[in-house]
């Protein structure tokens, strides 16, 4: 048996990294410190795609890994409309490769941002991210906003780890010197934590933000006495508690970029941070899901110039969000094949979507099965990254860590899954003069 | 073996004293030999001959770079280029993607770039990032002055421990050196607020202009390639000169321990500000050039102005905010915990404006005014002053009084009457021009020691042939030349030919292992590990950058002095 520690979980946007393990027999048997339930359940390994497969008269048939990827090269190489979607749980390594992909076949590579934190960024393209690291939080907030967002659920070690039940240098209390604050449409496990709830009515964020921003501006007096069913009373609450405040932060999630005005929201969301920042010190981070969706955003940003639904089909980069966006593309039943790695869009995407996926072919990449295994003609199995590969991710804050390898795997890591798939192409388009 | 003989090229080497002589230089196996037997031979035909260009400060890659890419899709459109049999997509202007960012420097004659600031949390990012660089050699110089445990030591006095900590973060980071940037100022944006240099960094008890002191000694205890490199207190503010002045000042007294300047200042234009506001803002280039030209301590790097959009981006988060807030464009900030911060933020430079015109001219007049050319690099703070695509216009604006007195008619008129820029009558020369983009850069990094910014024997075979006489006199020419060069050498293999890439070698990355004696380092340890227990989010065994980040390392020792 060893002890492995400082392990990095590979499951949210936390990234954990001061996980302790036990590994033996090859196996990791026991998860002594660290992770939360469904970090720890992903470490200890979980039901698997057992082999690579092609499927042969609507039933997947198991073959070897060469067949698979010479299979799911042949596919993309004779695509004329190719996707490449995914890209959030696996490390940057793959992802890079998949973006010479893209190039090599005039792709449109787009990642699961495009239906999470897309709208996200558009915000951000509109008015910038006034933000920080996590550990700027942990020593120095003594605010704290929960918008949309349920961490005590989705992501379980996150107010313990950075936020509001964390303690740093400026906050050696903890939770007892901290205000929280949620907001949501339902009483969610967080929102019980909180000293003020500003329960909302669905879709009614843009209105709230637009509230407290006037307010913190100084116009109270144009906030009627209820704002999507908040009170002015527990709005001013807030406002004041956010000025009196030394160090506030807004962590907001999928309910805010979801829901009616989507963009919109998290624009004035920022604005509200700006608002804040005349007063005291304001942050605000999107609460990101995948491991490494960050870092997909990071990476396609820094190769392509632009951070998803990026088209590759002219031979550079062209970024247009709303039309290139994996599901306009799947909806317009435009793209002819599709690459799947490290998502679920057949668990995800809007019905007419995934109409399309199940009609067109498609390779899935992953180590687990999953909704769009059920309709993936190949199937290639990938050992579990950060248990049994290595390679960088960015944390929810940008923060890059590396995945450590745990233990010895079958099953072929992405990146070089996706080294193969790409050496595969580029031999049959050598071959055609392309 | 491969050889490589440059005939009839007219070579500007100041390193090594050649001022635009005809002669031959030859290559093998990428270096730079005395002889060759068997060579390819390019024909220069009279043209220009430089050693490869270096960048001393530019901002190419890392976490503030990128988000200037991500939150500007605007740029990104402007630059995009098609895929090539060799070169992969461009996109970007001011904030080219990194692709871009070698091609478009290979094709101005550049083979080395100094990332100018590594955020040590973030380091490994900025790593990938240069990775994908193709073609340069590069470093980087990681944050260490509003650095916790910095300022620890700074206030504690202990210098050997300061050091013992500099040399572990720069190798913890594959860093270059000590980049200083608004030392305490930084720390004290991370509660909205900024320091001067003798203001009290909050709950700190120290102050910038202490940090900076203790920096350059505890810089100075090894023999470090670098000095520190300071970007001041107080940039962008009218009346900023005296501070500029007064941190020059501060380390007057160290003894540096290599030949060469105790401390670099960058985008010096930035820090020459006169006025006591907008409205009577001016030129004080000439004060900081005297003060350069009196002393032998401090060397700059301009920071000049291109005209046109552009992304600015610094460690300096209270700068940004106070820009934005000018402007009313979109703001980017991020503070890194214990260690430093950012912004990001889009400007326009007009020559309409009468700020952006005296600011125009102070990056010039300080290249006009400093008399020896050793004590000023090039460089436009990319993309802080303008994009590093517009160094041509440099160039081209030194070397002809012509075409400054032309481009001042398109300026607003205070170029007249509150900057020298108008009775300057210097022209920089070809070897002049030659020193300020690589030979000064190369020696006040110390990497002439390691084969850059020279064509002496044993150097490296980096190259540019650009394509004009050296009696060429029409700026227009001139700028055309040097932005595209006739061929681009790189370690002995053509990289660039007729303006156009032919070849994406990977760039090497230059890092710098200071050398601490054990047991200054274990009592370090004890405080920078609490630091991680208590403090940082990411666990301490997590933090180093792994060796799979550099996988081109060319690695230099910096022993102890004792």
């Amino acid at each position: 048996m060893v002890e492995v520690t400082d392990v990095v979980c590979s499951l949210c946007g936390c990234v954990c990294d001061d996980i302790v393990v036990e590994v033996e027999d090859n196996k990791v048997t026991k998860v002594k410190k660290g992770a939360c339930a469904v970090g720890k359940s992903k470490l200890m390994g979980h039901n698997r795609i057992k082999s690579p497969a092609i499927r042969e008269n609507g039933e997947l048939k198991e073959c070897s890994y060469d067949e698979a990827i010479k299979k799911a090269a042949e596919i993309l190489a004779a695509s004329r409309r190719p996707l490449l979607y995914g890209w959030s749980s696996t490390v940057c390594e793959a992802d890079k490769v998949g973006i010479e992909l893209a190039e090599e076949i005039g792709a449109v590579i787009d990642n699961t941002a495009s239906v999470c934190h897309g709208p996200s960024v558009l915000a951000i393209q509109d008015v910038g991210l006034p933000s920080c690291t996590l550990g700027e939080v942990k020593n120095r907030a003594d605010f704290v906003i929960y918008w949309g967002a349920n961490p005590a659920a989705a992501h379980a070690n996150h107010m313990k780890r950075y936020s509001y039940i964390s303690k740093g240098y400026w906050t050696e209390e903890g939770k007892k010197a901290k205000k929280l604050v949620v907001v949501d449409v339902r009483k969610t496990a967080t929102a019980k934590m909180a000293d003020v709830f500003l329960q909302i009515e669905q879709g009614k964020d843009y209105l709230v933000f637009s509230a407290l921003r006037a307010m913190l501006y100084g116009h109270e007096d144009v906030v009627p006495d209820e704002v999507g069913g908040v009170s002015k009373k527990d709005l001013l609450e807030t406002v004041e508690m956010m000025k009196a405040s030394k160090f506030g932060i807004t962590f907001f999630g999928m309910g805010v970029t979801h829901t009616g005005g989507r963009h919109n929201n998290i624009v004035n969301a920022i604005q509200m941070t700006r608002a804040a920042h005349t007063h005291t010190k304001f942050s605000i981070m999107p609460m990101r899901g995948h491991y490494n969706v960050a870092g997909i955003n990071q990476v396609c940003t820094w190769e392509t110039g632009f951070p998803f639904a990026v088209d590759l089909s002219r031979g550079y980069g062209w970024y247009n969000p709303g039309e290139l966006s994996a599901t306009d593309l799947l909806i317009r039943q435009e793209c002819d094949a599709a690459l799947i790695i490290a998502s679920d869009p057949g668990a995800h995407f809007p019905g007419e979507s995934i109409k399309h996926l199940a009609k067109i072919p498609v390779i899935q990449i992953d180590p687990f099965p999953n909704p769009t295994t059920e309709f993936a003609d190949v199937v290639i199995p990938a050992a579990v990254s950060g248990v049994e590969s290595e390679g960088n991710v960015y944390r929810m804050d940008n923060i890059p860590i590396r995945l450590r390898k745990l233990i010895d795997s079958e099953y072929l890591p992405d990146e070089e899954i996706m080294k193969r798939i790409l050496e595969e192409v580029r031999a049959i388009r050598e071959k055609e003069g392309k | 073996m491969t050889e490589l003989l440059i005939k009839n090229g007219v070579v500007y080497d100041p390193i090594n004293g050649v001022k635009g002589e005809r002669k031959d230089v030859c290559i093998r196996d990428g270096k730079v030999v005395s002889e060759v037997k068997n060579p390819k031979v390019i024909d220069a035909e009279g043209r220009v001959v430089m050693p490869g260009g270096v960048d001393i400060h530019a901002h190419i890659a890392g976490g503030k770079v990128n988000s200037g890419r991500l939150f500007r899709p605007e740029d990104g459109r402007k630059g995009v280029k098609a895929r090539t049999n060799v070169c992969r997509p461009e996109s970007g202007y001011s904030v080219p993607n990194t692709f871009a960012t070698g091609y478009r420097y290979a094709k101005m004659g550049y083979t080395f770039v100094m990332e100018a600031a590594m955020p040590p949390l973030a380091a490994r990012h900025t790593h990938e990032e240069l990775v994908d660089i193709p073609i340069l050699d590069n470093a980087a110089l990681p944050l260490i002055d509003n650095n916790w445990m910095t300022m620890d030591y700074v206030k504690s006095g202990d210098t050997d421990l300061l050091a013992a900590y500099v040399a572990w973060i720069i190798k913890a980071t594959k860093g270059f050196g000590v980049k200083i940037v608004n030392p305490g100022g930084t720390e004290a944006w991370a509660w909205a607020k900024n320091c001067d240099l003798n203001d009290e960094v909050p709950y700190f008890e120290v102050t910038p202009a202490e940090i900076i002191k203790g920096l350059a000694e505890a810089n100075e205890k090894f023999d470090m390639p670098h000095s520190i490199h300071v970007h001041t207190n107080m940039l962008g503010h009218p009346g900023n000169f005296g501070v500029t002045r007064d941190t020059y000042d501060l380390v007057k007294g160290i003894k540096p321990a290599k030949d060469r300047q105790v401390m670099h200042t960058t985008h010096t234009q930035f820090h020459s500000y006169g006025g006591t506001n907008w409205g009577d803002f001016e030129s004080k280039a000439d004060v900081i050039a005297d003060y350069i030209n009196q002393n032998d301590h401090a060397t700059i790097d301009l920071g000049s102005i291109i005209l046109g959009d552009t992304t600015t981006m610094t460690a300096d988060g209270p700068m940004e905010y106070s820009l934005y807030q000018i402007t009313g464009r979109k703001w980017t900030n991020h503070d890194v915990e214990l260690e430093t911060g950012s912004g990001i933020t889009p400007f326009l430079y007009s020559g309409k404006s009468p700020v952006n015109t005296i600011q125009w001219a102070i990056g010039q007049e300080l290249a006009l005014l400093v008399k020896d050319p050793w004590k000023v690099a090039l460089t436009t703070d990319h993309p802080n002053a303008g994009p590093f695509i517009g160094y041509p216009i440099l160039i081209s604006m030194l070397m002809s009084k012509k075409r400054r007195d032309e481009s001042a008619e398109d300026m607003h008129k205070v170029i007249f009457d509150r900057a020298e820029y108008c009775s300057i009558d210097r022209e920089y020369d070809l070897n002049e021009i030659a020193i300020i983009t690589r030979g000064m850069a190369a020696k006040a990094l110390g990497l002439h020691e390691h084969g850059k910014g020279h064509l002496g024997v044993g150097a490296d075979g980096d190259v540019a042939i650009y394509d004009m006489s050296p009696e060429e006199t029409d700026a227009g020419k001139i700028q055309k030349a040097f932005l595209n060069t006739k061929y681009t050498i790189k370690g002995g293999q053509v990289v660039v030919k007729d303006g156009e890439v032919v070849a994406t070698p990977d760039g090497k990355t230059y890092f710098v292992t200071p050398e601490c004696d054990d047991t200054l380092t274990d009592e370090m340890m004890v405080k920078l590990k609490d630091k991680f227990d208590h403090y940082y989010s990411v666990a301490f065994n997590n933090y180093a950058v792994q060796d799979a980040y550099v996988p081109n390392p060319y690695e230099i020792k910096a022993p102890w002095r004792s």
